[in-house]
């Protein structure tokens, strides 16, 4: 036996699968998030940050590509897991009580599923900008500021300022915190960097971390629903 | 007391089974559970119907054997306790309590409230032998272990394998248990010559064996009699890694 024989068939295996590739997507969620919060430093800023992304066709292929191996191999193992899972107990209790495990960790296939449907919509919206999902009747592509940039400030104001489509976003980033709330926790524990020295922090961290998360990406739609960049929709 | 009992009847590995009602009279709450359902089972035998078949063999918390899931939660849910060593004064007069066997593909159903646990001992069995020279009685601390390393090894091996993990996993993962096997010998100089092979042959073993995988959900924590830690299973998995990414157990001992 050997070490990929090991990772994908084995139980151990097929969690550190998971607890490796969740780790880089909490990564690109972090270093996302900080991406986009820049929205509140103004147009110049974000739109700065979008050309800079755009014109770097050498970074952007290449971490596309990475994030949608890795979003396959996630799910790929949460499938399979959650079939063995499934499977390891044909005949369910008259009465369970799941005693401390939480809401959380109870619902990862549930919110990681859901999550997954956001993101191809999400894509759909602000990376490929299909004019029919955006709901404004407008045009996503055709936003240019004076600099003859993408104008992605105009386009978050426009694309959130449809309080249909904020709500979605706000349901997906509460799954996703909640994902991460139990994630975060998990894979730690499925790598083995976990010791009752320091367990205690890692449970601050992760719930802290989720917070963070949920905050910081919400507070954009809400800002927006609430008046902030309205001059932007007049163009 | 009286008491109202929805027990699992099963007649054996192929009957469907199902929940009968039963009542308990004139239970004294200073019985434990097994001896209320002793008395259950006496008034089933005067009445010429078939007794409650279930596991114990101890009744004192240390063999491992009683085994059954109790309103929902196996052992019952008083922390750190087998259903042996539930008391009937956990419960009020007039409860209507539910009983059921572990239920887990790896522990199929003999009779009633009797599994079959033997993937255990199939997991045990492959982690193999730990090397110790034979010959006079070593003196004591020839192999100086730190305190902290026996304490942590001993707490593993409180283990006494009842599978109440397995039980309570929403998943039926036996992490738990394996993990604190894996630990105790892993932990100590007396067997760290076959670590790499065993964890890997164990993990093996129990996947093999039908358990699910771990959600990290902690159920099995919280239900375990002897309160084994969820970071022996972090340590399991350090273990896993560390000797997939030696690649060596199989060039150590062949067998
Ligand atoms: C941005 C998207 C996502 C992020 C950041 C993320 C993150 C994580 C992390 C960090 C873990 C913990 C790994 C471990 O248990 O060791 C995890 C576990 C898991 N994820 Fe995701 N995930 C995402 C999307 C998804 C999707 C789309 C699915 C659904 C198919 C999914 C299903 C699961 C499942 C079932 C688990 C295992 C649950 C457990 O071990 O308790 N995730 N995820
Ligand atoms: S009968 Fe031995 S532990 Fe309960």
């Amino acid at each position: 036996m050997n070490i990929i024989t090991n990772l994908f068939s084995s139980s151990v295996g097929k969690k550190y699968i998971m607890a490796v590739t969740g780790f880089s997507l909490f990564g690109f969620v972090i270093a996302h998030l900080i991406g986009n919060l820049q929205i509140f430093l103004g147009p110049e800023a974000i739109n700065r940050y979008g050309h800079f992304l755009q014109s770097n066709m050498e970074i952007i292929w290449p971490a596309r590509i990475g994030l949608l191996v890795i979003i396959a191999l996630h799910i790929w193992a949460a499938i399979k897991i959650s079939a063995e899972n499934k499977a390891a107990r044909p005949v369910a209790y008259a009465e369970y009580n799941p005693t401390v495990a939480s809401y959380a960790s109870r619902t990862m296939l549930m919110s990681g599923l859901i999550v997954f449907f956001f993101i191809l919509y999400h894509l759909l919206h602000f990376t490929v900008q299909v004019d029919q999902v955006n709901l404004t009747g407008k045009s996503f592509v055709n936003l240019h500021d004076a600099e003859g940039r993408h104008d992605v400030f105009a386009m978050m104001v426009l694309g959130f300022s449809k309080p249909i489509v904020s709500l979605f976003y706000i349901i997906a980033i509460s799954l996703l915190s909640l994902h991460l709330s139990h994630g975060v926790r998990s894979m730690f524990q499925s790598l083995g960097w976990k010791k009752k020295s320091y367990a205690n922090v890692l449970h601050c961290f992760a719930t802290g971390v989720s917070i963070f998360i949920f905050v910081g990406y919400v507070s954009i739609p809400i800002a927006i629903l609430l008046g902030f960049g309205k001059e932007a929709l007049s163009k | 007391m009286n008491l109202t009992l929805k027990v699992w009847r099963q007649k054996n590995p192929n009957d469907a089974g199902g929940i009968v009602t039963y009542d308990a009279n004139d239970i004294i709450p200073d019985m434990s559970f097994l001896e209320m359902l002793d008395v259950v089972n006496e008034d089933l035998i005067s009445r010429g119907e078939e007794p409650i078949a279930f596991d114990s063999d101890c009744r004192e918390g240390i063999c491992g054997t009683c085994s059954m899931v109790i309103d929902g939660i196996a052992h019952g849910g008083q922390r750190g306790t087998t259903v042996c060593q539930l008391h009937m004064r956990h419960f009020n007069d007039g409860d209507t309590i539910t009983i059921e066997p572990w239920r887990a593909k790896a522990f199929p159903v003999i009779k009633d409230l009797v599994t079959d646990r033997s993937a255990f001992d199939r997991i045990i069995e492959s982690g193999g032998f730990v090397s110790v020279n034979t010959g006079g009685t070593p003196d004591g601390n020839t192999l100086p272990i730190p305190k902290v390393d026996a304490d942590e090894a001993m707490d593993a091996a409180a283990c006494i394998g009842c599978g109440a993990c397995v039980a309570a996993c929403k998943n039926a993962s036996a992490m738990l248990f394996v993990s604190a096997k894996v630990s105790h010998l892993a932990l100590l100089p007396q067997g760290k010559p076959e670590a790499e092979r065993r964890v890997l042959k164990m993990v093996k073993a129990m996947d093999e064996a039908g358990f699910g995988n771990c959600t990290v959900t902690g159920s099995c924590e919280a239900v375990c009699p002897k309160e084994i830690s969820l970071d022996f299973i972090a340590k399991l998995n350090r273990e896993f890694g560390k000797a997939i990414l030696k690649n060596r157990a199989e060039r150590q001992v062949a067998d």
